[in-house]
């Protein structure tokens, strides 16, 4: 079973991210980048499955400017097969990437596609979903836990309400949550080896996609601090306050 | 010129530091209190160093070992360099010095020790000589073809859990324009032969839950197969395998002090007292400031040196240089994160206590900041004098 992960680059997750000055969005120049940690679980999930005997190759997919490469490099490492660098340097939307992704999952043909469920950039959660629908594949969002049996996949969903457990028709498209499993870190001889495995670069353009952003980002503002606490000295004053000042009983 | 780590040496500096969070850092309190690390512990990290190829990282992948270039090893021994000593070290880099085995040796000390099945130390100070090694007192007095040795060595690091011990004693005297003096020769000793007894050595300040041995020979019998290279030329062994050494120490600091400026400009931008954060006072960010500044100085002359002994062009005063630059630096650096995390600095939950307390050594071991400054200031001065 040939599996595909897409894999995108994020502003790591320890860097405090920062809002430009003039709005038009965060700050990304000479800010460390990784690999989007849900993207990592979507390639050990893949690698995991290469190591049960149950894929038989991994693509990795990033779409965007060159340096996806390097994003590219790191699922090599952790033990995808090769690498697949769809190069844009538009500022891409979750329509656009998913359009990319699926003519690529066309010309590829895999039987499963791992995506995360979400990137920590934009939050939007949307990707996967998106594959899926275009494709007018079965989608399983929020794994926490896969099995594949035969041509199908028992996948286990996080939901608001406890865990949900559905089966897909392969092929199917997969959406990692956080606890379907913890991510490795590469080994040594996949380090060496990942130099040698090929990354193959195509264009939109090759691909016959138009990822043309639809939205137009109009501003982007940092949160309001958070306003410190203030201490009750009775029970009864703290109904008080819930029920006048904050309106929540 | 050109500063940029290549791809794999930016994923194997990712990796590390992955295995460093994820198997060696949950670990540190708990060797800090206890003052050891659990056998089964051992076992655990070094299972997983095998698994994922970091053990015996330095050797040369035809001997089943990772291959490392000097840079890419000295990139690994500052994200090591960052966790624990007493938890780093079970992820073994053999000593280089074992590349001098030969014959059988390679089978029963090198390859073993690049598997993970034995465990190396290296004893060459006495309690009468430590920067003065060559004045050493244990004695190997050749009875045909074996050595009987006589002496003690002291100040051993690891020798409580090590499998055996490259040894360095006196072996004869030569006579030389400058008078006569001894000369060394070098012996692989498995621990536990007749004539040999090892003893704890007394509690140090720096690195819980590692220790060091006195090891005392009396009348202890070897074969001259354990010689470790020529007979006589014990120092030509050590000068040609450990040079390197010295910039293991040196990067080891570097990546001890970026760990101990994270935590202080952690705390400098939190910590409130007179109504703003600690960090706003110039007397605090210049501190900042300038542990950053020599943090960044320190690693270039690491890297440097790494990549002139890639290019077989570095000097021994490129490596001291770079040692005593380093371990001075993260003298400085860590004293200046406890200052700046003021009462709480000197509290062990905290733990910058102890990347301070670990600092000290670092100017002692592996020749002390004046045998450096030694070393540096005669490569400057020999060649002007007559
Ligand atoms: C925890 C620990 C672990 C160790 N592990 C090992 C090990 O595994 N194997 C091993 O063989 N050794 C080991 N050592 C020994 C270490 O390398 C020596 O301590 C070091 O070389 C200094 O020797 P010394 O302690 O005898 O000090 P000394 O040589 O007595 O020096 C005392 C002081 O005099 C100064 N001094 C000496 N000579 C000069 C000079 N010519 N010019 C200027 N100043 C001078 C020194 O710099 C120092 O400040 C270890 C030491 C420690 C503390």
């Amino acid at each position: 079973m040939k599996v595909l992960v897409a894999v995108k680059r994020v502003i790591d997750a320890n860097v405090k991210v920062r809002v430009k000055t003039d709005g038009s969005g965060v700050e990304t120049a000479n800010v460390k980048m990784a690999m989007n940690p849900f993207c990592e679980i979507a390639v050990e999930e893949a690698v995991r499955m290469k190591e049960a005997g149950v894929a038989t190759e991994i693509v990795a997919v990033s779409c965007g400017g060159a340096s996806c490469a390097e994003t590219l490099r790191t699922a090599l490492a952790m033990g995808a097969d090769r690498g697949i660098h769809v190069q844009t340097d538009l500022a891409l939307q979750p329509l656009g990437v998913a359009k990319l992704l699926k003519a690529v999952i066309e010309k590829e043909q895999p039987k499963l596609v791992i995506t995360g469920k979400q990137a920590i950039d934009d939050d939007s959660n949307q990707t996967g979903q998106m594959v899926a629908g275009l494709l007018g594949w079965a989608q399983g969002t929020f794994a926490s836990k896969l099995t594949v049996e035969g041509e199908q996949l028992r996948a286990k969903r996080e939901v608001d309400g406890g865990l949900e457990t559905v089966l897909l028709k392969l092929p199917a498209v997969v959406t990692t949550d956080l606890r379907l499993n913890e991510p490795r870190y590469a080994s040594l001889p996949n380090i060496m080896k990942a130099k040698k495995k090929p990354i193959e670069a195509l264009t939109p353009d090759a691909l016959g996609v138009d990822p043309t952003p639809r939205l137009t980002v109009l501003k982007v503002i940092e949160p309001p601090k958070r306003k410190s606490g203030t201490k009750v000295k009775t029970v009864a004053e703290l109904v008080e306050k819930l029920r006048n000042e904050a309106k929540v009983i | 010129m050109k500063f940029g780590l290549t791809t794999e040496q930016q994923l194997l500096v990712e990796a590390i530091r992955g295995f460093v969070e994820t198997e060696l850092m949950p670990y540190e309190e708990e060797v800090e209190r206890t003052d050891k690390v659990r056998p089964e512990l051992i076992a655990q990290i070094k299972e997983r160093a095998i698994r994922a190829g970091f053990y015996a990282a330095n050797m040369p992948e035809e001997l089943g070992g990772g291959g490392l270039d000097h840079v890419s090893l000295t990139l690994m021994e500052r994200e090591l360099g960052r966790t624990s000593f007493a938890l780093h070290y079970v992820v073994a880099r053999p000593s280089n010095i074992l590349r001098a085995c030969k014959g059988d040796q390679i089978e029963r000390y090198l390859l073993p020790a690049i598997r993970g099945e034995r465990v190396e130390c290296l004893a060459m100070t006495e309690p009468g000589a430590g920067s003065d090694l060559r004045s050493m007192k244990t004695r190997a007095v050749r009875q045909g073809d074996q050595y009987v040795i006589n002496g003690t060595k002291h100040f051993i690091s690891y020798a409580d859990v090590a499998d055996f011990i490259v040894l360095f004693a006196a072996s004869g005297e030569e006579s030389t324009a400058k008078g006569s003096r001894k000369m060394i020769t070098s012996f692989l000793v498995d621990k536990g032969i007749p004539g040999l007894e090892v003893r704890m050595g007394p509690k140090s300040v720096s690195h819980r839950g590692y220790h060091h041995c006195e090891l005392v020979f009396a009348d202890c019998r070897l074969p001259a197969s354990q010689i470790l290279g020529e007979e006589h030329r014990g120092f030509d062994v050590a000068n040609t395998w450990l040079g390197a050494t010295r910039l293991t120490v040196a990067t080891q600091c570097v990546g001890r002090a970026q760990r101990a400026l994270e935590m202080a400009t952690k705390w400098a931008a939190t910590r409130q007292q007179f109504g703003q954060t600690i960090g706003k006072f110039q007397g605090t960010s210049f501190k900042l400031a300038d542990m950053a500044t020599e943090i960044a100085a320190a690693e270039l002359l690491v890297l440097n040196a790494a990549w002139k002994t890639d290019q077989g062009t570095a000097m021994d005063q490129d490596y001291a240089m770079a040692k005593l630059y380093a371990t001075e630096m993260l003298a400085r650096v860590t004293d200046n994160a406890v200052q700046i995390f003021g009462g709480m600095g000197l509290m062990a939950e905290v733990g910058v206590e102890r990347l301070w307390r670990d600092a000290r050594v670092e100017r002692i071991w592996d020749g002390t900041s004046e045998i450096q400054r030694h070393i540096i200031s005669r490569a400057l001065l020999r060649p002007q004098e007559d």
